[in-house]
């Protein structure tokens, strides 16, 4: 990790405690984690330890809060002119967009250690198998890194948060929706196997309930890497062009 | 003299319009250069194709020896720059935003404390350090941009608008700033106040249409004005005739025009312009004093930069 990506990072990381972002996000996931597994998962009832309720919400919690997050990586520099500032420093793009990423991914990741609650009473409750946990936890937080290099791209494109939330949901969404049943079934009475097989195999869907059930398989890690890879990718080429716009 | 930075035919297009139209200068060390010119004129898009911001539509821009397009990081790293309005993290503290700059101009440790702890006294930053960016004045703001620009001493200073918005101490103590920085850099500055030309330029550039219309020193764009070395006479208004006088100050050898001012039962001003490139205020005085004339007022003007940028600035 080079030196300026660092200081990105850490700038970045320290700006989302420093105003109520942090805190309204972290608040919202918890709450928001704990109702669906509590209640609409049927924790209790289930009688099964582990903490599949918990994890097969995620993906409809990171369509909204995620964006939510991402949606003031760029916009806001542009709102600002702090893109001004920062692209004449002597830092490439790459550092930027990477430095700024991945302060957010790690964000998300803090979140997400803060649910150790709900984990730990699934230990208390019952004898649940920590590794598939694990797995879980390790598919959430690679999703919620695609998630938010889409983000990121589309808060490239414009200076309205408001219009980069909005995309960056609708975009994302696809990616959930692609891996649906009822979606795969619409569209399997007229196209081939072969597009049906391909636009599944770009789900979220697909690929994190495979690892959160404690199938780690390289290929879906492989997966959500390319996905943040292409979109970071996309994001630097996007500022590079319209960094004055 | 050493050439730090060069500008070669550069061009920038948005769209249809042309906002930079070709245009070349050389900075020397030592050299404050003021970039003049109206709102639109092309001032801060020179300026950002400079500090690597745009990309060039055509042209070069090369700093030490590097060119921008080819070794940014080697251009960026020896440029200070104020960009317009002065931007910063709004939710840092001064103090958070200065250690931000400083750790990405590669400072650390006692030498990135003691360097901050000395830009921070320079610009009088001491008693806003704590406090978040968007809470402070314009005038500490404007000084935060400048703190952060000159942070790591660097060769070139690039600054939009410095002054911009400040009240007249503010005003002052940016341009003593300026001038005491002024021998050991390149200082370019964009401004569409005249004053401040005068007050800390060595050389400025008037641009207009995104085209450059006159290039000298102050004293050298004053002299283009119609007013350079004209001379303003006020006479006691005794038994001489107004007429008679009109034309003695008129039959002095090289005087061109004559102007009446203002002609009172006790005194008469006249405004007297010279033929071109000719000094004409000695032979004046000599005249008056030949005369006997009682003089009460007699000077020669360096000419009026204002008339000299309204004039080059609508001609075009
Ligand atoms: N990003 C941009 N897109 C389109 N036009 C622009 C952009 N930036 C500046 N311009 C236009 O270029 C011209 C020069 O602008 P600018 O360099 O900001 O002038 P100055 O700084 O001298 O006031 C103006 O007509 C302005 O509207
Ligand atoms: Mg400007």
């Amino acid at each position: 990790m080079s030196h300026n990506l660092w200081v990105v990072f850490r700038r970045e990381l320290s700006s989302y405690f420093a105003t109520p972002i942090a805190y309204v996000f972290i608040i919202i996931f918890l709450f928001l984690s704990g109702i669906f597994t509590f209640y609409l998962g049927n924790f209790f009832l289930r009688g099964q330890s582990d903490l599949l309720p918990f994890f097969s919400f995620h993906p409809w919690l990171y369509l909204f809060l995620i964006p939510a997050l991402a949606m003031r990586l760029w916009a806001e520099e542009r709102k600002s002119s702090t893109i001004e500032l920062l692209l004449t420093l002597p830092i490439t793009i790459t550092d930027a967009v990477l430095g700024k990423f991945l302060a957010a991914w790690i964000f998300t990741a803090i979140a997400l250690i803060l649910t150790f609650p709900i984990w730990i009473s699934v230990n208390y409750l019952g004898n649940p198998d920590n590794a598939v946990i694990f797995a879980g936890y390790l598919g959430s937080f690679l999703m919620a890194g695609a998630f938010l290099s889409i983000g990121s791209c589309m808060s490239a494109v414009t200076k309205n948060q408001v219009i980069a939330f909005v995309i960056t949901v609708v975009v994302c969404l696809a990616f959930i929706l692609s891996g649906f049943p009822m979606v795969l079934d619409f569209f399997s009475g007229w196209l081939p196997q072969v597009v049906i097989e391909t636009i599944s195999s770009f789900s979220f869907l697909t690929h994190f309930s495979a690892i959160s059930k404690g199938v780690i398989d390289l290929r879906d890690i492989l997966f959500f890497f390319s996905l943040m890879a292409f979109w970071l990718f996309a994001t630097a080429i996007l500022i590079e062009m319209k960094k004055a716009d | 003299m050493e050439t730090k930075v060069e500008i070669k035919q550069l061009c920038k297009q948005f769209g249809l319009l042309t906002a930079v139209d070709n245009i070349s200068f050389q900075v020397n060390k030592g050299e404050v250069l003021g970039f003049l010119g109206p709102n639109g004129a092309g001032k801060s898009t020179t300026m950002k194709m400079i500090t690597g911001f745009l990309t060039p539509t055509a042209g070069t821009v090369t700093i030490d020896g590097y060119d921008i397009t080819k070794q940014p990081l080697e251009v960026k790293r020896r440029i200070g720059y104020l960009p317009e309005g002065a931007p910063a993290y709004p939710d840092m503290t001064t103090a958070d935003f200065l250690d931000f700059i400083a750790a990405i101009r590669g400072l650390s440790g006692t030498k990135k404390r003691q360097r901050i702890a000395d830009i921070v006294t320079q610009v009088n930053l001491n008693n806003v350090l704590h406090q978040p960016i968007e809470t402070l004045s314009k005038g500490f703001k404007r000084r935060v941009g400048l703190a952060q620009a000159i942070l790591h001493d660097p060769e070139v200073l690039i600054l939009d608008e410095p002054t911009d918005g400040l009240d007249p101490n503010q005003k002052h103590e940016v341009r003593s700033l300026i001038k005491n920085m002024a021998q050991e850099k390149v200082i370019i500055l964009s401004t569409h106040i005249l004053e401040e030309v005068d007050a800390v330029c060595s050389r400025a550039i008037i641009i207009s249409n995104g085209k450059i219309l006159a290039d000298g020193t102050p004293n050298e764009l004053e002299a283009k004005s119609k007013y350079h070395n004209a001379v303003t006479i006020t006479l006691r208004n005794s038994t001489h005739n107004q007429v008679e006088i009109r034309q003695a100050l008129l039959d002095v050898s090289n005087v061109h025009k004559l102007e009446t001012i203002e002609e009172t039962a006790q005194t008469m001003t006249y405004q007297i312009y010279p033929k071109p490139n000719c000094s004409i205020v000695a032979d004046i005085s000599h005249c008056a004093r030949e005369k006997q004339w009682e003089v009460i007022e007699l000077h020669a003007e360096k000419g009026h930069l204002d008339e000299v940028f309204r004039t080059v600035t609508t001609q075009s």
